[in-house]
């Protein structure tokens, strides 16, 4: 069964970004292109996730090549659902782009390249090629590439500069896992993949290549000995653009990892134990990273870290509750460290720093925002019933049915950092009396702001708090999709039927 | 043939490596490049080399004869090539660009981004 609209939320990227590149010069044609084909992007993807939830994994063969030989896409929940999630991110920044970005920066292009990347993160979602998923993180890395260098200001190029030599190198790595695992097999369709690998005799090779694989996802998601990159570039691009690459483009490093070591390389006890490690590592050195830092993005971006730890985490535990754990984390932490950047977006045009420090009185001067601020920081503190209680729940649950005591404890000292940094983070900026800080004059602060790109900052945030609150309030309903996507990701089977045929 | 590409690739990825490991800009350019090749090469070697068969179905026969070279390692390597050329001569850009703002070819010194507001 070949459906070729599962890749319509790509081409429809596409589509928008080639047309935003006619009206090159047109800034307000282009904020609206962005905006209304952001929407309808949207919906795509939501009638995409519907039809996979009604009838089944989707499946289309590029060109009509039988699958293992062509190029497949494949639509499972999984994949529909962050698929979605990609959307509702980029509608959300691609609205706080309209109040916060500069006009030099959309002269240079900075709408089409965003739709680009917002194209490149879908395909990677969707495709069910090995190689495939190569070059469209290919796509991703290039459009981050431009994103966090234009404008070329001296620390976003430090920043790049870190950037994108840690993701050349990860790519590399990548690449040189997938010649191996073509060595192997002779194949690269990743349903193919997975019923070949099992019958692959040399195992140590096997081994050699998943830890390939393991290494160059890790980079780009961050994990413990490989993130040195993210906190050192993350803090220096404006907030429009850190927010859709601290909400999207770790966590699709985290997305091929479940993928490939659920489908591909069945991780033994010696895999299962690195990944423990691995995360276990990465809460402790993001959380006690984040305390360090005085810069709220920094902040932030540490705080990323320590929250991939709980996603690898459900890997490492490999049972299909913990699964389903990572899964719901994945969710509640794309929409909450989207809506944290550009919080912090926010409170820059009030203020004109990031420092805690000099921040404060914004609850004062602020109440409603900051209630709807609080929203997130709370949610991924895991303060019941917003989101991020129900991941850990359910991660804490999968280590508890195998005892495995030592990641309960991290994952709650995991959560007792991030309560303290977020508990302090408040105090700071929002109930510590305001000072009086020196207006710069090359920001353009808030109030200066026509009275549309105030709204479009704040409804971004709003809009995704109100999507985290849903989260939390109808967990219901995401933990039953996620303990269904979690199944799945189990039992490869009826997602090797769907690719391969019967 | 197979042994001497086997050392060519094992020397390319020893010294990209290097090179990413030393404190100069270019020198970790280079070092990506080297690597690169150092992959596709690899694709190349795994995709098991044949010698003088090509893939060409005849016009007389219906199917590929029983010995003939995979064309799958080189659309792969190709692919990789364009992409790497693409990338390299962003990160090439970018260093430009960067020695001109911080003034600087040493990674050591540049530490904008770990400063304190």
């Amino acid at each position: 069964m070949s459906n070729p609209y599962i890749v319509l939320p790509v081409l429809f990227q596409l589509f928008v970004a080639v047309i935003l590149m006619f009206a090159w010069n047109r800034k307000n044609l282009q904020k609206l292109i962005s905006v209304v084909g952001s929407l309808i992007a949207l919906l795509i993807s939501l009638a995409l996730l519907i039809k996979v939830n009604q009838e089944g994994i989707q499946t289309m063969q590029a060109g009509g090549w039988i699958a293992p030989f062509g190029i497949t896409f494949v639509a499972d929940t999984l994949s529909a659902l962050l698929v979605v999630l990609t959307a509702t991110s980029g509608l959300a920044v691609s609205v706080f782009s309209v109040g916060s970005v500069r006009n030099a920066r959309i002269k240079f292009g900075y709408f089409p390249i965003f739709h680009l990347l917002i194209m490149g993160l879908s395909g990677a979602f969707l495709t069910g090629d090995i190689f495939n998923l190569y070059v469209w993180f290919e796509i991703i890395i290039i459009s981050s590439f431009v994103l966090i260098t234009i404008g070329g200001e001296k620390a976003q190029l430090e920043g790049a500069i870190k950037y994108v030599a840690m993701n050349l190198l990860a790519s590399v790595v990548f690449l040189t896992a997938i010649a191996i695992l073509y060595g192997l097999t002779g194949s690269l369709n990743m349903a193919d993949l997975s019923l070949q690998v099992a019958n692959v005799s040399n195992r140590g090779l096997v081994n050699v290549t998943a830890i390939l694989f393991l290494v160059g996802f890790g980079i780009k998601s961050a994990v413990f000995p490989l993130y040195f990159w993210l906190p050192a570039s993350y803090h220096t691009p404006p907030p429009a653009i850190s927010a859709i690459f601290g909400g999207l483009l770790t966590k699709v490093g985290v997305y091929a990892m479940l993928r490939v070591f659920t489908l591909i390389f069945i991780p033994d006890d010696f895999l299962t134990t690195v990944i423990t490690v691995m995360a276990l590592l990465t809460i402790l050195s993001g959380g006690f990273g984040a305390l360090m830092q005085n810069n709220i993005r920094k902040v932030f971006s540490y705080l990323i870290i320590c929250h991939i730890g709980f996603m690898l985490a459900g890997l490492g535990i490999y049972s299909t509750v913990a699964i389903a754990g990572a899964v719901f984390y994945l969710v509640h932490d794309i929409v909450v460290k989207t809506n944290l950047f550009l919080v912090s977006g926010v409170i820059f045009k009030f203020r004109g720093t990031y420092s805690m420090r000099l921040l404060g009185g914004f609850y004062k001067e602020q109440p409603l925002m900051s209630l709807f601020m609080a929203i997130p920081l709370f949610s991924l503190i895991g303060i019941p019933p917003l989101s991020g209680f129900w991941g850990k729940l359910l991660l804490i649950e999968g280590a508890m049915d195998q005892s495995n005591i030592l990641m309960i404890v991290f994952i709650l000292l995991g959560s007792f950092l991030t309560l303290f940094i977020i508990a302090k983070l408040w105090a700071e900026v929002f109930w510590k009396d305001a000072q009086e800080l020196p207006k710069k004059k090359y920001i353009r602060y808030f109030d200066e702001l026509k009275p549309l790109k105030k709204q479009a900052m704040l409804a971004s945030v709003v809009f995704l708090s109100l999507i985290s609150l849903g989260i939390g309030f109808g967990a219901e309903w995401v933990m039953q999709l996620a303990l269904r996507i979690a199944e799945n990701l189990m039992d490869p089977s009826p997602y090797i039927q769907a690719v391969l045929g019967s | 043939m197979e042994i001497l590409l086997v050392i060519i690739i094992g020397l390319l990825y020893a010294a990209g490596i290097y090179m990413m490991l030393r404190r100069s800009l270019v020198k970790l350019i280079i070092g990506l490049i080297l690597l690169g090749n150092g992959a596709n090469l690899l694709i190349f070697l795994l995709g098991k080399i044949v010698k003088g068969e090509p893939p060409i179905i005849g016009s007389t026969e219906k199917m590929l004869g029983e010995l003939y070279a995979d064309p799958v390692p080189q659309a792969l390597i190709l692919t990789a090539i364009v992409i790497s050329f693409g990338l390299q001569a962003f990160a090439i850009i970018l260093i430009k660009r960067a020695y001109k703002v911080v003034k600087t070819d040493d990674l050591d010194e540049m530490n904008a981004t770990d400063e304190d507001l």
